[in-house]
């Protein structure tokens, strides 16, 4: 009959994880990446500027940001705190402006037959322009955009539209299309 | 006094430690499975701006990260201090974006290459013109999906 093996010391196994355990507490990160998400538009294939659909004065909403970070929003000064409302106002056109965007009636499931707004929103920099700024001014209308939504769902659904299923969700962005769109980069005084 | 108690009373009995090697097991494996090691150092400092519209980065191996920010003190010699674009572990400038993304995608499964997504970890004090001709290039090797990195801002 062969010997017994003696019994293997185990208690220096945890002194061994523990050791482990300590340098991945210590090389871990946990942090998310959070940001915001932006899709950028396709190089257009042909650069003939008839092709540029032509939008009325009415329907745009140009944002301009100057070096000194100072917002031109349809030729009036205002501060990134007025912003928000001003786009909203914009896109609403609660009492139809004439100077506001127009409507067209358009059918939209759940909704029905809809007055939806053709405004679009021009967003250009300068090249001096900082570029927190630029993120305040996204966020502002990103915000603007979730607080329409937001409204649209919550009389419909007594719901918020992130809570709303996705076939609602589609038609709520369909009720309030929120186009923004960055001019294409003029190159005034050279490249730097 | 009852006659049942013995003199000096029972010794407490020592606890048993032999599961501590498991517990420690379990909370190792916890850390090992939930961490992401650091992929690069950078050599730019990035503090990226505030938002409160985020939303979070899914799927951290589809992300190619673009660095842009002022070089870090020892860099500062060599680099100076204007913004630098960082990709991978080096400075790089405006040009070569387009080979980065060629060799990101080039890294990914044949199916993922047309999900991957930018993401501009950029210093809040960069001035536009920087980010205006990244995003030139990145049109330019359509690569269309972009997030500007930013830390949720206190409400």
């Amino acid at each position: 009959m062969a010997r017994k093996t003696p019994e293997l010391n185990a208690s220096s196994m945890a002194d061994i994880a523990f050791m482990l355990l300590i340098f991945f507490l210590v090389s871990t990160t946990m942090d998310i990446d959070t940001g915001i998400y932006k899709k950028l538009p396709p190089i257009p294939e042909d650069e003939t500027p008839e092709n540029e659909p032509k939008v009325k004065q009415r329907n745009v909403l140009a944002i301009l940001v100057n070096r000194n970070n100072e917002l031109l929003v349809n030729g009036e000064l205002l501060d990134i705190s007025q912003l928000r409302e001003k786009t909203k106002e914009f896109i609403l056109n609660p009492k139809n402006d004439k100077n506001l965007p127009e409507k067209n009636v358009k059918t939209i499931p759940y909704f029905g037959d809809v007055m939806v707004s053709k405004g679009l929103v021009s967003l250009q920099n300068d090249r001096g322009t900082s570029y927190e700024t630029y993120i305040r001014v996204q966020d502002e209308l990103a915000a603007a955009a979730r607080e329409l939504k937001d409204a649209k769902a919550m009389l419909k659904w007594g719901k918020k539209f992130k809570d709303l299923n996705d076939d609602q969700q589609a038609a709520v962005k369909k009720y309030v299309p929120m186009q923004i769109s960055e001019a294409e980069p003029k190159n005034v005084g050279g490249r730097r | 006094m009852s006659k049942f108690r013995k003199e000096g009373g029972k010794e407490t009995p020592a606890i048993s430690t032999a599961s501590l090697p498991d517990i420690v097991f379990m909370l190792l494996f916890f850390f090992m499975v939930s961490t992401t090691m650091r992929e690069v150092d950078l050599n730019v400092s990035v503090l990226v701006p505030e938002a409160k519209e985020i939303v979070k980065l899914e799927k951290k191996d589809l992300v190619s990260n673009i660095y842009v920010g002022v070089p870090m003190r020892k860099f500062q010699k060599t680099f100076g201090t204007e913004p630098k674009i960082q990709l991978n572990d080096q400075f790089a400038t405006v040009d070569d974006i387009q080979s980065f993304i060629a060799s990101e995608r080039e890294a990914r499964k044949e199916e993922l290459r047309n999900k991957l997504t930018t993401s501009l970890k950029v210093d809040q004090y960069t001035k536009m013109g920087v980010i205006i001709d990244i995003k030139q290039e990145l049109r330019k090797a359509s690569s269309l999906k972009l997030n500007y990195s930013t830390r949720q801002a206190a409400e």
